[in-house]
């Protein structure tokens, strides 16, 4: 009998178009493995059963008559729930939107998704609007962590991160802002990827910061990630910030080597600017060393100090999300979260010559980080800095929440993705980020996988798998 | 510079919103948060950068520049009540 829960879509895919699993057996194992064990993880705002089971016969009936579209037909997945699907609640996980908020149209990632035949089995958690938390005061509890309950799962793509890690879906959706899809993706030891701004359209997804959102692809290992970056990424001329670039095959470089590849690590962001937890270090350092091994030029590179990014991260993202929320702040400010109302507020007292301001140095410090790419093919630093703090530890969630430097790459537009590199001794995941030049995501795929492939970080499971 | 309860306050009357007597120091502290990044940009120099709205430089989408008359000339003269050589033929308005 197979074992779905962990299935990669690597593996399912074929194993789909092959005969050999139906995707209806597929879909009933995960809703059946998301009953049993979700109570205790909160990963899911809304499960679509219904829904994922036609969807799943709709895609058995057009396998077996040979109409197989591609990798993700007939794979079930999960929306971050500011994300719309036609006719299932979006909310945003607020009691700001539990009134009339079914969209009738999907996103543009929806679309895309459905047209390959994917299957949606449900909206996960996330922070209230995406911003914020983890909060207890909002209608749904927080996602716990499966590598331990009493444990962070980062966000805000919180549902998403705890979804695919305990073995609920293969495939999952988050958007990231000043870090959420690569935030849970680390602390939930999973693969996560910012591409570039402007790759994949946000049209459908409700907004954080018009300038600096993303929506990325969370999955279990590198391939995969890839395969769902095919599926989602193109030119959409309905966002206005999406980008009408060339789409390679994202998985096309996976599996060459990355002999003589030159490899930067921005070391100061977790040595001197910031200082990683001792084993955070250290699992990257080792990885580092993985990637000399296999044949790369390492060296150091050195960027703005974090500081500089995180100022102008907030000073432009605040405004841009108070904007967006304003009337709903001044007519009903007693429906949001305690923590998302006051982060968002903030942005109600930022000087527009502020704001102007912060974009003129988000443009410096992209300058300086495509000047200083020039030299190398990716480069590899620290995603988080810490492993994943108590849930319930607000003191501690408050002090580990930014230490992070995810947010430069979401200043410059630049891919970023988190990738596994070990665990800790009291077995919470570890993790680093690759980053690139602007759409160059395949090449951080390739540098990637080929670290994956020398190491099994991602072929762990967490403790609730039976 | 720290900003106290009492400029929340008086701030928060100005913008019009609402804000509970102890909403009002956790404010102050977001609020003294965002100061800081304040000066850390000023620390950046920017001197003849232009504020930019998008990090990565697109170009407006462009449908390509085709000549697109759909090669039907025959098509739409057939709606014509008289056509010749492949024109619309009108009434004579110049004497």
């Amino acid at each position: 009998m197979t074992d779905f829960a962990y299935l990669t879509i690597a593996d399912a895919a074929r194993r789909l178009r092959d005969r050999e699993i139906s995707p209806v057996e597929y879909a009933q194992a995960l809703l059946d493995r998301i009953a049993a064990h979700d109570g205790a993880l909160n990963s899911f705002l809304h499960i679509c059963g219904d829904r994922a089971l036609d969807a799943a016969k709709t895609a058995e009936a057009e396998i077996m008559a040979g109409a197989w579209r591609g990798p993700m037909h007939g794979v079930p997945y999960a929306l971050k729930d500011i994300i719309d699907a036609a006719g299932e609640p979006t909310t945003c996980h607020s009691k700001v939107m539990t009134r009339n908020s079914v969209p009738d149209t999907d996103a543009h990632v929806t679309a895309k998704f459905r047209e390959a035949g994917a299957v949606l089995v449900g909206k996960t958690a996330t922070h209230e609007f995406a911003i914020g938390g983890p909060s207890f005061d909002l209608p749904w509890p927080p996602a716990r962590n499966p590598w331990n309950p009493a444990h962070f799962t980062g966000g805000s793509s919180s549902g998403s991160g705890a979804a695919l890690a305990a073995g609920f879906v293969p495939a999952a959706l988050g958007t990231d802002t000043g870090g959420s899809v690569r935030n849970p993706a680390s602390l939930c030891g999973l693969v996560g990827m910012k591409a570039t701004y402007g790759r994949v359209s946000r049209r459908g997804v409700f907004p954080l910061s018009f300038t600096l959102d993303h929506v990325g692809p969370m999955t279990r290992t590198v391939e995969d990630n890839a395969i769902l970056l095919n599926v989602i990424a193109g030119h959409d001329a309905l966002d206005p910030g999406s980008a009408p670039a060339e789409k390679p095959d994202f998985t096309g470089r996976i599996g060459r080597d990355v002999k003589g590849m030159r490899i930067g690590v921005i070391r100061h962001f977790f040595e001197r600017d910031l200082e990683a937890d001792p084993e955070m270090a250290k699992s990257i350092n080792d990885a580092v060393d993985v990637l000399r091994g296999l044949g790369a030029e390492v060296s150091d590179m050195t960027l703005a100090p974090l500081d500089a990014y995180a100022a102008a991260n907030r000073v432009i993202l605040l405004p841009e999300a108070y904007a967006i929320h304003e009337k709903w702040f001044q007519e009903r400010p007693e429906d949001y979260g305690e923590l998302a109302r006051r982060r968002i507020m903030g942005g109600a007292f930022i000087r527009a010559a502020d704001y102007v301001n912060a974009t003129r140095v988000k443009a410096r410090l992209a300058q300086e980080y495509n000047d200083a790419m020039r030299d190398f093919d990716v480069a590899i630093t620290v995603s988080s800095m810490d492993p994943a703090c108590e849930i319930e530890d607000e003191v501690e969630a408050e002090r580990t929440y930014g230490r992070q430097a995810r947010t430069p790459f979401n200043l410059t537009g630049a891919p970023a993705m988190s990738v596994p590199t070990g665990f800790s001794k009291a077995g919470l995941p570890l993790s680093m980020q690759i980053v690139g030049k602007n759409f160059d995501e395949a090449l951080i795929y390739q540098v990637a996988h080929a670290y994956e492939k020398a190491t099994n970080w991602t072929e762990r499971r967490p403790p609730l798998a039976a | 510079m720290s900003l106290d309860k009492e400029t929340v306050r008086k701030i928060a009357t100005l913008a019009r919103i609402k804000v509970d007597e102890d909403a009002l120091e956790p404010l102050a502290g977001e609020l003294n948060n965002i100061l800081g990044w304040v000066e850390q940009l000023s620390e950046v120099d920017t001197e003849g950068v232009p504020p930019m709205t998008s990090v990565v430089a697109t170009e407006a989408y462009q449908r390509p520049d085709r000549v697109t008359d759909g090669d039907k000339v025959e098509e739409i003269l057939a709606n014509a009540p008289e056509e010749a050589q492949g024109f619309f033929v009108v009434p004579k308005v110049i004497e």
